[in-house]
């Protein structure tokens, strides 16, 4: 492979769109050539100075308003349906790959855990907007625990971390997957962080180490424990929530 | 005000607009649930590509409301690329306005008012490459990229599209996509190698090959 065919592939290799044949390619001929292994090195540093969040802006909280006042206002009290919901969610992943004709092979990524992380960011989404945010308020674990008795099948661990910034709220009930599960809110700063915590299911199970991704603008975490499972979400900044879902796991994992 | 001869068109009438009241609102709910999630996306996109704060606060509010009337016609697919393929309509109808004016400087200073997603204790190993300075020096120079190639790179790097979406987003075949990034790349770095002074980031390599 020449500089000249491997110019434009180097940028595909850096965003993760080559075929694994191109790869090798590629890779072999960058081993080989200083000029092109300089370039690959440069490129990767502005596309990493680039993705940091300092280059994002937030919208200005009025712009924010303004669409919402523009919008019809919701119903008082409506019985939401989760399905319709859910579509929006669900189909994220599956986009028509029709556009990828090309030499690039287009990663299409499928998260068998997408259904469920969809579903808590949906739940998250409704209690956020004031649906619903806590069947039992209380910062006190031993009020919130036994709030689940009987509600559900599993003992939620409820883990006070308010000495480490990160208040208990309260607690209530969600479905994920069309499953009750145990939601364990608590606040940082303003940021609402949901834990949701389940009978453990088989793609928890294949995530012991836990996996962290974001989600519709969200940070959504995952978990398996014993024979929980575990899903949190906030829109909190993701150094701060690996804080909180590093002291969740930790106290779990010390039988909280 | 419409005569009042037909009292019984009026009763029949009223379920129905009830109904179509509450399926609006239901609408609305559902927009809201998928769109607004992706405003600081929508929001970030286009302040880079008007390059003012105001002009970016138009466009974004013009784009949600089209949506809005739009949504029905939404069937499924990822929402993100959705909402920017509108905004980009929109920014495009805006461009195409102004050239038919003469336009009298620039909005420069317009990033003085910018509320960026700065938070210091974001400051890690990851990403305490970019100095805040950095990251306004690194602003100023996407700002002067011509507009294909600002666009590309700014759906890539910082909104994070894969080629297939910024395809979909730009109207471009991915092969038009793929060179537009590769421009857009070596332009920041050249630009980047000439305003740097650290020998340690991004130094010159020897224009040699075997």
């Amino acid at each position: 492979m020449t500089c000249e065919e491997t110019a434009l592939l180097l940028h595909a290799l850096i965003d993760d769109e080559l075929d694994a044949g191109h790869v090798h390619a590629v890779e072999d001929h960058v081993t080989d050539c200083p000029r092109c292994a300089g370039r690959l090195r440069d490129y990767r540093r502005v596309r990493h100075a680039l993705a940091t969040p300092a280059m994002r802006y937030a919208a200005p909280a009025d712009l924010r308003a303004r669409i919402e006042s523009a919008l019809p206002a919701p119903r008082a009290a409506a019985s939401t349906s989760r399905r319709s919901l859910l579509k929006g969610f669900a189909a994220g992943g599956m986009m028509s790959a029709a556009l990828a004709a090309s030499l690039v092979v287009v990663v299409v990524r499928q998260e068998a855990g997408q259904r469920v992380l969809g579903d808590a960011v949906s739940a998250h989404l409704r209690a956020l907007r004031g649906d619903h945010l806590i069947d039992v308020a209380s910062t006190d674990q031993h009020t919130v625990k036994p709030w689940f008795n009987g509600k559900i099948d599993v003992a939620p661990p409820v883990v006070d971390l308010t000495p480490q910034g990160f208040t208990l709220v309260g607690g209530r009930l969600d479905y994920l997957d069309g499953r009750p599960v145990a939601t364990i809110v608590y606040k940082r700063r303003e940021h609402v962080i949901d834990l949701f915590v389940a009978p453990a299911d088989a793609q928890a199970a294949a995530s012991p180490r836990g996996t962290m991704e974001a989600l519709q603008g969200f940070n959504v975490w995952r978990w398996g424990f014993s024979d929980l499972s575990f899903v949190a979400v906030s829109d909190l900044n993701t150094e701060e929530f690996r804080d909180f879902v590093n002291r969740i796991e930790a106290a779990v994992q010390n039988g909280a | 005000m419409r005569p009042t001869a037909f009292p019984r068109h009026g009763a029949v009438h009223r379920p129905a607009a009830a109904l179509a009241a509450g399926d609006e609102a239901d609408r609305a709910r559902r927009f809201r649930d998928a769109a607004l999630p992706h405003l600081d996306d929508v929001y970030t996109v286009a302040r880079y590509m008007m390059r003012s704060a105001a002009d970016a606060d138009d466009a974004v509010q013009e784009c949600y409301l089209r949506a809005f009337r739009h949504f029905d016609g939404f069937r499924g697919e990822a929402i993100k690329p959705w909402l920017l393929a509108i905004l980009r309509n929109v920014c495009q109808a805006e461009f195409a306005r102004r050239a038919g004016r003469v336009v009298v400087g620039g909005d420069a200073d317009a990033a003085d008012d910018a509320t960026p997603l700065w938070h210091e204790e974001t400051c890690t190993a990851e990403s305490e490459l970019l100095r805040r300075e950095d990251a306004e020096r690194l602003r100023g120079l996407v700002a002067a990229l011509p507009d294909p190639f600002r666009e590309a790179i700014v759906l890539r790097d910082i909104e994070d599209l894969p080629y297939r979406d910024i395809a979909r987003v730009t109207g471009a075949p991915i092969g038009t996509v793929m060179s537009r990034i590769a421009r857009a790349r070596s332009m920041l770095r050249a630009a980047w190698l000439k305003s740097d002074d650290d020998p340690e980031c991004c130094e010159p390599h020897q224009e040699t090959c075997k």
